[in-house]
């Protein structure tokens, strides 16, 4: 009787080792290893310095259109306006110029909080309600480089893209309507 | 949801079809099936399978000439009103299906839809579709989709939505403009698209919208009124037995 007992509490003690050694080693996957598993990281067409650009505001690239739209990432259209040819002597402007903007195709940007198709947002009321842009998007003016695009093996969206759960908080927070077809489609 | 009325609120979007004017043209069930990516079935004649958000209804009198009469009646989901709940809402297990307590339309969300398909048997008016496979369209069709309207996977229910996305549409330009938003008035695609001006919408809580106006019409009616349903869909007709068709089966 004694003796089984020891055993048992002999038993408990490495029991209780594997299970601590176990549950670290479950830790360190799930806080570490799978987000690093999850997302790729993929490079954009090239760097972007919003630092350079300081002198035209924000609203010169990222406007609205007249029906309400939000315009996004400017076309390279307007990049040509400054760069027909290059201004400096940086290798990302002579790829802007020499591969999008003398050959005139579209400049293929990652963008980081692209939405699923079944996703509607608008910036206007958020505008409107005076949201500020850093909020979602982060202080992109004092960005020199771009940040890394992480994209999610499964899902095929970005890291960046915003999860339902903060636009439902920021909605509630403020006492705005949070019914399902407000941002659904 | 609770089980309270409804919230008040000043925005009661209603549709109001003057079965009179309506020539069954089809051109509405056309736009819509456009407007809102409805997909096609390898065999669209299988009428128990196929797709519409907005059916087209052949009604007689049945008398003999010269007293034959006939009337056509495009039906969208009518946005029932009752309180408390619309009857698909009350069933949905998920929340998939939701009454909008700002504007009062109820709205189905696919991606969280189940497909149980109880908000269908509950619907009294078969408003509601299951996708029984997965949405497909002619190859050259494919790149003349709406951004606007998400589309549906093969497994869930869809219905009418009161071109919800014109409305999202119209409020963005609203904010940009500064206008009120409660005055915010949109289109949906069937009522553009009707050529004799049957289909009028708006606000019904509006007095001078036209909806509100002609939903109070002597000739106004709704289908299945004695269910308490309260469809926010009025349909106009001169015709007294177009009235009692409306209440097929629940004659008191």
């Amino acid at each position: 009787m004694k003796e089984e007992n020891k055993s048992a509490s002999g038993k408990g003690v490495m029991g209780g080792i594997i299970f601590f050694a176990g549950f670290i080693l479950a830790l360190i996957i799930g806080w570490v290893v799978f987000p690093n598993l999850l997302y790729s990281q993929k490079p954009q067409p090239m760097n972007f310095n919003h630092v350079a650009h300081q002198d035209s505001s924000c609203e010169d690239c990222h406007a609205f259109r007249a029906d309400g739209t939000y315009a996004g990432i400017p076309k390279v259209e307007k990049c040509k306006e400054c760069h027909e040819s290059p201004m400096g002597s940086t290798e990302d402007e002579r790829k802007l110029v020499e591969e999008y903007i003398q050959k005139d195709t579209e400049i293929p940007w990652r963008i980081y909080s692209w939405q699923p198709d079944n996703v509607y947002f608008s910036h206007a009321p958020h505008k409107a309600k005076k949201v500020e842009c850093k909020e979602c998007h982060g202080i992109m003016g004092s960005e020199k480089t771009l940040p890394a695009y992480k994209d999610n093996r499964i899902t095929g969206y970005s890291k960046e893209t915003m999860k339902m759960i903060v636009c439902e908080e920021c909605h509630a927070e403020r006492g705005v309507n949070n019914e399902c077809e407000l941002c659904h489609k | 949801m609770s089980e309270a009325e409804h919230a008040k609120s000043n925005v009661l979007y209603g549709m109001v079809i003057d079965l009179d004017k309506c020539t069954g043209c089809t051109a509405c069930s056309v736009a819509c099936q456009a407007e809102n990516n409805i997909s096609f079935l390898a065999d669209d004649s299988n009428k128990v399978r196929s797709i519409t958000w907005m059916e087209i209804y052949w009604l007689q009198n049945g008398k003999e000439y010269p007293d034959y009469q006939f009337t056509y009646l495009p039906r969208p989901c009518m946005h029932c009103n009752s309180p408390h709940h619309s009857p698909c809402t009350f069933v949905c297990p998920v929340n998939a299906t939701r009454r909008d307590e700002t504007n009062g339309i109820v709205s189905h969300i696919y991606p969280r839809c189940i497909g149980c398909r109880y908000c269908m048997v509950a619907c009294p008016y078969h408003a509601r579709k299951f996708n029984w496979y997965d949405p497909s369209w002619p190859q050259t069709m494919e790149t003349m989709l709406s951004p606007e309207v998400s589309t549906r996977m093969r497994g869930v229910v869809e219905k009418c939505t009161f071109c919800h996305h014109r409305l999202l549409a119209a409020r963005a330009r609203a904010y940009l403009d500064g206008t009120e938003l409660n005055t915010v008035t949109y289109t949906p695609a069937c009522a553009e698209a009707c050529p004799t001006k049957a289909i009028a919408f708006g606000n019904l809580k509006d007095a001078n919208s036209d909806v509100a106006k002609l939903s109070k019409d002597q000739r106004a009616f709704r289908i299945l009124e004695k269910l308490k349903t309260e469809p926010k869909v009025y349909y106009l007709s001169k015709h007294q037995w177009v009235h009692k068709l409306g209440d097929k089966g629940l004659s008191a």
